[in-house]
């Protein structure tokens, strides 16, 4: 029964093998995987890029204290970019979930049709859910759009939700109840990983001698930040940060010139971060229900339009560099 | 020689409601190429759309084409000429006589092309312009689109291969089985290709997979779900069916929270007991054959558990908040941006109940008809909204009337559908959707075309429904239109038009005689177009509906519309002074009853009074006659919209 840890590790190795950098997660807070600059600039443009990170994701309104078995403030998300898409794309997929030992023959796998769209990143794509035995496992999209710009080559995203994946392997009802770590002393049965990963009862909790469980781990997050974002964040200070944010982010926009021979050297990574912060900010007053009706479609177009003019900025930007050659083939057959 | 064909379009998971629609478009496509065969058979998994056709020609039969060439005078020098441009010689024109004389003609012979060849060229064009409702580009920008990445291509005639390339993908005799159970690629013939497939645990035909389903299922109380059905087939390449269960503490919940959560979100059937109560059982559809260890089983049940401790929970922590208390919070949420919050709209809406007729339960029940919104359960499940504010009314203990009307209150959801069971609801329900109408034409937010995304359609549709069934004869529409009046009655007119004709079956002309009469009572309406429908087979009513049409025009002709009273000094004896007197005998009575009397009176009117009379103080008086008899007739319906056979 592989650890939650195993799992992230195992995921890396596979896709590491399959020519993915592999990134450690973006050091600004964002709601999801796709925000961070690996995902969001690196789509545009041209030059093929295939990166694998895990995501811390903060969605402030989905804490529950650490009450709710499904539902965190935080999860882990483990974000794969492939750019452009192989034309085996699924298999390579399919593949991933093997390499984790769930066999497919014997598991119920289906592509369930779930377009995905972030009207604040100007982002859209085609996709699917995968389900796995009736569990949503993995966002599936095939970006077509971001920062409102027509992608020049479509590259495949796949988000795997690693708590929920974990959970189904280790057959836990909660995600608090899974292990983090293997036990330290007892022996880490390897044969769990192949198809006997229902071994464990249901309901066992621990992580057995030595052990971290997910609890252990995580648990004061998910309160602290759900007393913090419901209940103890103060409105006008976050009202500030936005503001303050986003007047950078702003400056910094107005100040980049599409026309100056050194227009690499301009800062547009950090304006992004900026924008994250925002974008953070928001959600966070979002779940203090400090945004009224009014205000609402006003605000998410201010995040919108910064997000929008990084991207285009960056597009630009990216013109400036010179080009690796282009990506080989994309169906080859 | 006749021959099979065989196309096969490989690609990554098409969304299963595409499906049916993309393949019939597939046939009108192929019918286009304008190839003769005999029978076409179309047929579609999740990743792949299929058409097999029967008895194609090799090539096309040979035609003739004749070109013209110069008149049997015109000198030699011409005639070669003409001969070395058709590549022949003088002596091998035939010469035509036509109207103007002979000519010599050249009948040129052209082979017909091979079907292979019409097909080569064809078949990217049939696959690329198949319609689908969201298409996407995968190749790059200003690539093909599709519905999603096609990934292999099976084009067959006979033995051949029909050589094409879509997407940088060749047409080939390579198809997919199935994606854990089947092989990549597999060697198939038109003969072969269905078997192979099924040996690759592929089952081709979604009337095979759907008996399976079924089959399967024998002895299973599901409860039947044709569209929940229609999806798992085509969801799946290889579907069986397993029955799972849940524990049985979860029937507490409401009934309808636990059908949504399997039915919306797992795609599960819901299970019945032998008494047709929820059985705390369900049935999920695998795109595998079997379950040998029950992995597939107990990890569906694991996240059907999830899911009702979810339910579970919101249920539980919606409660420790009466809907009561949650009416200010509406103020944070947004119905639409330039009608603002719904709080503003409970406010309208409560308003509206008011003007209805409805009394101090329809008034509460718009009061707390939104609320829901802000609980976790609707969050959560939003396609339950109103009806869980219904269920937690019930349990805050709001009477019957109230918590059915907010129960009730987004019915009827369709044509088929209901209406709320009670007049509250009723009321409130009418309330809710005049609001949301008003409101939309109002701000200019008006349907067009097959872009209605307030669904607007839908709540006219309903007022109507709601209006006629529930027999609220005192709702006039006409006080409800709002700012947006001219456009939002032509609106409404259409809706009704199409609920009478095409859902109660009235006769389109008869739709159109009753409304010209009057739209905005719709219970009257009803009432008058019931009387039209009886009225019609009767005798005298189509001579009548003629001499209607007959005064319109005369009317209209001659630009005649005041209302005036008819000199009765100008009145000519016979037929004039006749039908006269007539009207003034039968004047309000029922159209039904007067009929017979009034039709003969008409007839000889027309027969022998000339309307148009040169004394213009007479011709007005007859024109007055006219219009009088028009208005007294026409309460029940404009007869001259009546189309007659005579």
């Amino acid at each position: 029964m592989p650890s939650f840890q195993d799992i992230i590790f195992k995921l890396k190795q596979y896709w590491a093998e399959r020519g993915c950098i592999i990134q450690e997660p973006y050091d600004v807070e964002v709601g999801a995987g796709t925000m961070c600059p690996e995902t969001f600039l690196r789509v545009l443009g041209p030059q093929p890029y295939r990166v694998a990170y895990v995501q811390p994701s903060r969605r402030p309104a989905d804490g529950r204290y650490g009450d709710n078995p499904n539902r965190l403030y935080k999860h882990s998300q483990l974000q794969v970019i492939l750019k452009p898409s192989p034309a085996d794309v699924i298999e390579q997929y399919l593949g991933s979930l093997e390499a984790i030992g769930i066999d497919l023959r014997v598991h119920d796998i289906k592509f369930e049709e779930d377009n995905w769209e972030a009207p604040t990143l100007g982002a859209w794509g085609i996709g699917w859910q995968v389900m796995l035995d009736g569990l949503e496992i993995t966002q599936f999209t095939y970006f077509q759009q971001c920062g409102g710009i027509d992608l020049d080559v479509v590259p495949a995203e796949l988000t795997y939700g690693l708590e929920r994946l974990t959970a189904f392997l280790q057959v836990k009802d909660s995600v608090y109840d899974i292990d983090w770590t293997p036990p330290l002393a007892g022996q880490h049965c390897a044969s769990g990983a192949e198809t006997g990963h229902e071994q464990q009862p249901a309901g066992s909790t621990g992580a057995g001698e030595g052990g971290f469980t997910y609890r252990q781990v995580r648990y004061l997050d998910e309160l602290q930040y759900s007393v913090y974002n419901f209940e103890m964040a103060d409105i006008p200070t976050l009202w500030k940060l936005f503001d303050l944010h986003e007047g950078e982010a702003s400056r910094l926009l107005k100040l980049y010139d599409p026309k100056a021979p050194d227009k690499q050297r301009f800062p547009l990574l950090p304006a992004y971060d900026q924008v994250l912060k925002c974008s953070n900010l928001f959600n966070t007053l979002d779940a203090r229900a400090a945004i009224s009706v009014t205000e609402r479609v006003g605000v998410i177009q201010r995040v919108r339009k910064l997000a929008v003019g990084v991207a285009q900025a960056w597009a630009d930007q990216q013109l400036a560099q010179p080009v690796e050659p282009p990506a080989e083939e994309v169906v080859s057959r | 020689m006749n021959l099979p064909f065989l196309l096969e379009i490989g690609t990554e998971e098409i969304p299963d409601w595409m499906i049916p629609g993309a393949l019939e478009n597939l046939r009108l496509l192929f019918e286009k190429l304008e190839i003769p065969h005999e029978t076409v058979t179309l047929d579609a998994t999740p990743r792949r759309l299929v058409m097999r056709a029967e008895g194609l020609p090799v090539r096309q039969a040979d035609r003739e084409e004749r070109v013209q060439g110069p008149a049997k005078s015109a000198p030699p020098q011409a005639v070669a000429g003409f001969a070395r441009k058709q590549g022949t010689k003088p002596e091998d024109l035939a010469v035509e006589t036509t109207a103007k004389g002979e000519y010599y003609v050249f009948i040129k012979k052209v082979e017909g092309r091979r079907t292979k060849d019409i097909l080569a060229e064809g078949l990217p064009g049939v696959v690329l312009q198949l319609y689908f409702p969201k298409t996407m580009y995968w190749t790059g920008k200003g690539g093909p689109r599709f519905i999603r990445p096609i990934r292999w291509l099976v084009a067959l005639l006979g033995d051949e291969i029909v050589p094409f390339e879509i997407a940088g993908v060749r047409s080939g005799a390579l198809t997919s089985g199935h994606r854990r159970l089947g092989a990549g690629e597999i060697v198939v013939t038109t003969a072969d290709y269905e078997q192979r497939l099924r040996d690759h645990y592929v089952i081709l035909s979604a009337e095979e997979r759907r008996n399976k389903i079924v089959n399967e299922l024998a002895g299973v109380r599901f409860k039947p779900d044709a569209a929940l059905l229609d999806t798992l087939v085509y969801l799946t390449e290889y579907p069986a069916p397993i029955t799972g269960s849940f524990d049985a503490q979860f029937l507490e919940l409401p009934e309808e929270v636990l059908i949504t959560v399997m039915r919306h979100h797992q795609k599960y059937f819901s299970v019945e007991d032998a008494e047709g109560r929820l059985a705390p059982q369900f049935v999920a559809v695998m795109n595998i054959p079997s379950d040998p260890h029950g992995f597939v089983r107990r990890g569906n049940e694991r996240v059907l558990r999830a899911r009702f401790n979810d339910a579970r929970f919101f249920w539980e922590t919606d409660q420790k908040k009466k809907l009561a208390d949650r009416v200010a919070d509406l103020a944070h949420v947004t119905f639409q941006a330039k009608l603002g919050s719904y709080l503003e709209k409970t406010e309208r809406m409560k308003a509206l109940a008011r003007q209805l007729g409805g009394g101090r339960h329809a008034v509460r029940a718009a009061e707390l008809s939104k609320c829901d919104l802000t609980t976790e359960l609707v969050k959560e499940f939003t396609e339950l909204q109103g009806v869980v504010g219904g269920l937690y009314a019930r349990v805050q203990g709001e009477p019957e009337a109230v918590w059915q009307a907010i129960y009730d209150h987004y019915k009827p959801e369709s044509m088929e559908d209901s209406i709320p069971r009670n007049r509250t609801g009723q009321i409130m329900a009418l309330a809710d959707k005049l609001d949301t109408l008003r409101g939309c034409f109002a701000v200019g937010l008006i349907p067009s075309g097959s872009r209605d995304p307030f669904a607007l359609r839908r709540a006219a549709q309903g007022v109507v429904k709601i209006i006629v069934e529930g027999k609220l004869a005192e709702v006039d529409l006409a006080d409800y239109l709002g700012a947006g009046e001219a456009a939002l009655a032509e609106f409404l007119q259409d809706r009704i038009r199409y609920y009478f004709k095409d859902i109660r079956g009235f006769a389109y002309d008869e739709v159109n005689a009753a409304m010209a009469a009057g739209w905005s009572r719709l219970v009257d309406l009803e009432t008058r177009l019931s009387r039209v429908q009886m009225l019609r087979p009767t005798p005298d009513f189509e001579p009548l509906a003629a001499s209607f049409k007959r005064i319109r025009n005369i009317l209209e002709q001659a630009k005649f519309d005041e209302a005036g009273e008819v000199d009765e000094s100008l009145l000519e004896a016979g037929p004039e002074q006749a039908l006269y007197d007539e009207y003034r005998h039968i004047a309000g009575q029922p159209i039904e009853s007067v009929i017979s009397r009034l039709r003969p009176k008409v007839d000889l009117f027309f027969d022998k009074v000339l309307v148009n009379a040169p004394d213009a103080r007479v011709r007005r008086n007859r024109l007055t006659l006219l219009n009088t008899l028009r208005a007294e007739f026409s309460k029940v319906a404009d007869f001259s919209e009546i189309v007659t056979h005579s």
